[in-house]
């Protein structure tokens, strides 16, 4: 870890204005994932600032019957918050399928966002990685990639998105609103803040430098019923293999809309559109899950290691939409 | 609980019910209130804090390392590499002359421009702060000249070459009969080859050292599993009489055997403080413990059983390749317990090694078994389903009257009745024999079971313990308490041999100025150092009972000692007794000393009679998701025939962290060694998985109760490691009758049994 200095955030104009003031210089919250990769020096931010004691720790009502979670939500709060529990079931499974009670005591909601990669060559700064270090390779294409992406990949990163929390939050069509050191600010939906790598793995979202995130938006709960599913490789603390999020509405037999979303499959949460438009209308049947799944996962491409993901994500899919409609 | 060995033999004086009872640990109250200090948080007045550079390649030299700018950073106080550091000894052969020798031997650091394995050390940075040391370690610039290594086990079998022995001084090969004219005839065979991966132990302590020097005298503050291993690795890597080290390690955050000898934390942190004349102190990252503090070797394992359609074996073979390190040898013993688990008329086991370009693996929790019976105990699931026979009935069928493969008698051997007990307890008869049969829900259900054997070990130890005037007992052993409850044991023995409250008995460990042990390694701590402080405390008796009836200030001068005991915190000589803190005061105003020891049970006469083993049968239920192939366990079942038990509680700890370490193997550990850069991949504890709380179910533990009295004079036996033997193939026999899906190659993660799980309708 190398030295930095460190300021405490006043306000969130002065804290966008600080961070941007300064090109080596990064938000810090919780910490949970800047601070092991800041000694590792995979990060090596030379001047922090610090918005964990901002007052944008409350979860809001919004006008239009959604919910406003500030950014420094911690994520053990929102998961707990009983709007959250039962207007956004999923958020709350997602949350507190991810990490551990003490990360998630410690881990805000913007934070959770902006978290990075677990690629294991990302982090160990001998190996090739084209997102630490522009230019120098992809260590997992041929390597290790059990853990890797299967959609929207590119030859310079396969890596994944580690986020449970933003799979749910893409499911519910969230929206990341955001201030920048001019004082402006803007609402971001959450399937267009993360990039897929293409040619920069090193540009992970649409922020730009010291904009700031103070808040993520949800609109009113569809309708149907939502469930997240996670599957692992032991049953706590650990990265999904595979998640999905899906919102089912039934109307008699025949299914009126659907919503997925997928994670630990690609660099951001991956909504299955395609999926979403066949089963709008469909009959709610096992052949209906069987198709959107597959639609769901046609484009996906293996890379040795983690081929599996392909049929564990079309079989995890089918089942947690009959699940989603067992229980609609 | 029923059976087994009968009480007559049992010494006459443990009658006072202290040894076996639940006790809560001793040490327990320190740990959890932070009071017991690990090796690194020791603070010495000037202590310097190191930090360690690794390679960032796996083989090659270092071509170029330039530290300037480590050098002129703040607060840096050294920065030693190759070019600077203190001379030591060569590191040498790959094999030591003896097997006492791997433990003992230098093992020098940053003595040469080569690189042997990915990250091993090539720079340590000292400073006035770790902060500074890590900081400053980021600016050494290392070019190498890096040259192709070998990282791959099976692509290069034909490498491999057949040991002088395996660890632990086991012959290589065995042959007992012909057995490939056996296999050739056998009606019924099995021909099953498996795989099992690097693991790593990660105890929760990482490899720290705090050293100091005080003119020639060097004493380190450590977490070492076998203080005289550190001490004499120590000694002759920095070429000092071992006189002049002391060993210093009460309290270790566990060890699994990754703290049987010094390592880089200890030998830099030794080298540093001599050059700075102050203590210094360094730890491993978690990180740096995958590269440099050893691992179990990945190993391909091919067991062939040749039976009669009744059942009976009439040949196994067990032959195993493992990885092991270019430039020293690591053999575990990973087949040698087949050679005495089963009857068979014809046996044979091989090991073999391909050296690759990494670190040296070492002892690693139940070496040899947990590797090895993982892969054996599949196979016998296996062969009963092919035969039809229950898995308990066709060991059954095969249990041996005397040791197959020494034809001596066992001490004691429990195992039918374990399995039997077990099975009912467990209720086995519940179990569906036709695999992937039994279905809740979307579950699939399965039961499974597997034998457990590993050998009782002892080595030589003595104790010394001591009574003063107000009848406090201390007892001293440089033994070490892992974890694992020395500290709560031996406490107990002294008590119940003294026949005084536990209150009244202080046992300090983990100092090498104490008599000298085997330390904690190969489940042999207990009967070592238990059995040196039990002959001391027989001693003490002894010089207590002699001046009871010589001395003039004794009450009971003249009484008869051949009936004399040790109870109620009185001694009594027939009719007669006394206070024992009286009688100490009168005859003994400055207590009373006495030491015992054991010798190393290959030397004696009754570890050469008898065969001795623990044993024990794992039973365990699981349960699969047809949809997306994850594997959870239920419950699980351990029913142990183990000797005496000297704490059932800390007895069953031991045996469920084992069936937890079954429970890793079985499904979850595995570290990956990236062929293309010969570095271990996954080496943090976010990759490398260990089961964690949510992983481990509802666990059972049964102690048949035993009494070996041929193992020692407690009638204990090696307990700690028999928790993991047969663990893992219990729950990896549960996954195939809950699925109809052999996995062969370990860890059971859930891609491998997901393409052969049915698409069950919604």
């Amino acid at each position: 870890m190398q030295s930095f200095t460190y300021e405490r955030a006043a306000s969130a104009e002065q804290a966008a204005a600080a961070v941007a003031a300064r090109p080596d210089a990064k938000f810090i919250s919780g910490g949970t994932n800047l601070l092991d990769l800041m000694k590792l020096e995979i990060e090596r931010p030379a001047h922090l600032v610090d918005i964990s004691r901002l007052p944008l720790d409350r979860i809001e009502e919004t006008a239009a019957g959604g919910l406003r979670v500030g950014a420094q939500v911690r994520n053990s709060d929102l998961a707990a918050d009983p709007r959250v529990r039962s207007r956004y079931p999923m958020l709350t499974q997602a949350l507190l399928a991810g990490a551990s009670a003490q990360i998630r005591n410690k881990a805000s909601t913007s934070g959770n966002l902006l978290q990075r990669t677990r690629c294991p060559y990302f982090y160990d700064r001998n190996m090739p990685c084209n997102k630490r270090e522009q230019g120098s390779g992809c260590a997992a294409l041929q390597g290790f990639n059990r853990m890797h992406a299967i959609l929207g990949a590119s030859e310079a990163c396969i890596a994944v998105h580690p986020s449970d929390m933003a799979v749910a939050m893409s499911g519910l069509d969230a929206r990341i609103e955001t201030i920048s050191p001019g004082g402006e600010t803007r609402a971001i939906p959450i399937g267009d803040f993360h990039r897929l790598p293409e040619a920069t793995p090193h540009v992970e979202t649409v922020l730009g430098h010291g904009e700031m995130i103070a808040a993520v938006t949800l609109p009113p709960p569809p309708p149907g019923r939502q469930v997240y599913r996670k599957v692992r490789d032991r049953a706590s603390y650990a990265f999904a293999l595979v998640s999905v999020a899906a919102i089912v509405e039934k109307s008699g037999d025949r299914i009126r809309s659907a919503r997925i979303a997928m994670g630990g499959v690609a660099a951001k949460p991956w909504r299955a559109t395609e999926a979403e438009r066949m089963l709008a209308g469909a009959a709610a049947s096992d052949g209906a899950f069987t198709d959107a799944a597959e639609a769901a996962l046609a484009g996906a491409i293996g890379h040795g290691g983690n081929d599996f993901k392909i049929p564990l994500a079309k079989r995890t899919m089918r089942h947690t939409l009959a699940a989603a409609v067992e229980s609609a | 609980m029923t059976e087994t060995k009968t009480s007559e033999n049992r010494p006459s004086e443990t009658r006072n019910g202290i040894i076996g009872r639940p006790i809560d640990r001793i040490d327990g109250p320190l740990k959890v209130t932070g009071g017991a200090t690990y090796a690194y948080e020791n603070a010495l007045e000037g202590t310097a804090f190191g930090y360690i550079l690794g390679a960032a390649v796996a083989k090659g030299r270092i071509a170029e390392i330039d530290t300037a700018e480590a050098e002129r950073a703040p607060a840096v106080l050294l920065v030693m590499t190759h070019r600077n550091a203190p001379a030591q000894p060569d590191f040498g052969p790959a094999v030591t002359p003896t097997v006492p020798e791997v433990f003992t031997r230098a093992r020098p650091a940053l003595n040469s421009e080569r690189v042997r394995y990915y990250d091993e050390p090539v720079a340590l940075v000292v400073a006035e702060t770790f902060e500074a040391a890590r900081a400053a370690a980021g600016l050494i610039r290392v070019r190498y000249d890096e040259e192709p290594g070998v990282y791959d086990l099976s692509g290069h079998m034909a490498d491999a070459y057949a040991p002088k022995r395996t660890n632990a001084g086991f012959e290589t090969d065995s042959v007992i009969g012909d057995f490939e004219s056996a296999f050739a005839a056998a009606p019924v065979k099995i021909d099953a080859t498996y795989r099992t991966p690097f693991e790593h132990h990660n105890p929760m302590e990482p490899h720290a050292t705090l050293a100091a020097w005080s003119g020639n005298e060097l004493t380190i503050h450590t977490s070492a599993q076998t203080l005289a291993n550190f001490r004499a690795g120590v000694a002759s890597t920095l070429r000092i009489p071992p006189e002049r080290v002391r060993i210093v390690s009460p309290f270790i955050g566990g060890g699994f055997g990754s703290k049987l000898i010094a390592h880089a934390d200890t030998i830099l942190a030794a080298l540093a403080a001599q050059v700075l004349q102050r203590p210094v102190k360094i730890a491993l990252t978690r990180q740096q413990m995958f590269a440099n503090a050893g691992h179990r070797a990945e190993m391909i394992q091919q067991v062939r059983l040749g039976a009669a359609t009744d059942g009976r074996l009439t040949g196994i073979a067990h032959d195993v390749w493992a990885a092991t390190s270019s430039f020293e040898e690591y053999c575990e013993q990973t087949a040698v317990f087949a050679r005495s688990l089963y009857a068979a008329p014809n046996h044979a086991t091989r090991h073999r090694l391909v050296p690759l370009d990494i670190n040296r693996g070492e002892w690693m929790r139940s070496p040899g078994e947990a590797p090895g019976m993982l892969a054996f105990e599949c196979a016998m699931d296996e062969l009963a389903e092919r035969l039809g026979l229950d898995p308990i009935e066709l060991r059954i069928r095969n249990e041996p009257a005397q040791d197959p493969e020494r034809g001596v008698p066992f001490s004691t051997r429990n195992l039918v009745t374990c399995m039997e007990e077990g099975a009912r307890r467990f209720g086995w008869q519940r179990r569906n024999p036709t695999p992937g049969s039994t279905r809740e829900g979307r579950k699939l259900i399965g039961y499974g079971m597997a034998a457990a054997i590993r050998p009782n070990y002892i080595g030589a130890a003595t104790a010394r313990v001591a009574i003063d005037r107000d009848g406090r007992v201390t007892a001293r052993l440089d033994m070490t308490d892992i974890g694992t409850g020395s500290y709560t044991i031996l406490t107990q023995i002294a008590a119940e041999s003294l026949g005084l409250p536990i209150s009244s008995v202080k046992v300090e460990l983990g100092d090498s100025r104490f008599p000298r042990t085997a330390g904690s390694g190969g489940s042999w701590g207990a009967a070592s150092a238990g059995s040196a402080l039990h002959n001391a405390c027989n001693a003490l008796k002894e010089r207590i009972l002699e001046a009871a009836q010589s001395s003039e200030a004794s009450p009971l001068r003249g009484a008869n000692a051949t009936e004399a005991s040790f109870a109620d915190s009185e001694v009594r000589i027939g009719q007669r007794s006394a206070s024992l803190a009286d009688l100490i005061r009168r005859i003994a105003p400055d207590g009373f000393e006495a030491e015992g020891s054991v010798a190393a049970g290959a030397v004696t006469q009754s570890y050469k009679a008898y065969s001795q083993h623990s044993y024990g049968a794992h039973f365990a239920e699981i349960a699969v998701d047809c949809d997306t192939g994850e594997i959870r366990m239920r419950r699980m079942l351990a029913v142990m025939g183990a000797g005496r038990i000297l704490n059932a509680k800390t007895a069953r700890s031991q045996i469920i962290g084992g069936m937890t370490w079954g429970i890793g193997a079985a499904l979850m550990e595995q570290t990956v060694l990236d062929p293309r850069y010969g570095h271990f991949v996954n080496h943090d504890l976010a990759e490398y998985h260990v089961p964690i709380n949510g992983d481990v179910p509802e666990m059972e533990v049964v102690f048949l109760e035993e009494h070996d009295d041929k193992a020692n004079p407690l009638g204990a036996k090696g307990l700690g490691e028999l928790g993991v033997c047969g663990a893992g193939a219990a729950v990896a026999n549960a996954i195939y009758n809950a699925t109809g899906v052999r996995v062969r190659e370990f860890p059971i993660t859930l891609d491998k049994v997901l393409p052969a799980l049915p698409v069950i309708a919604i």
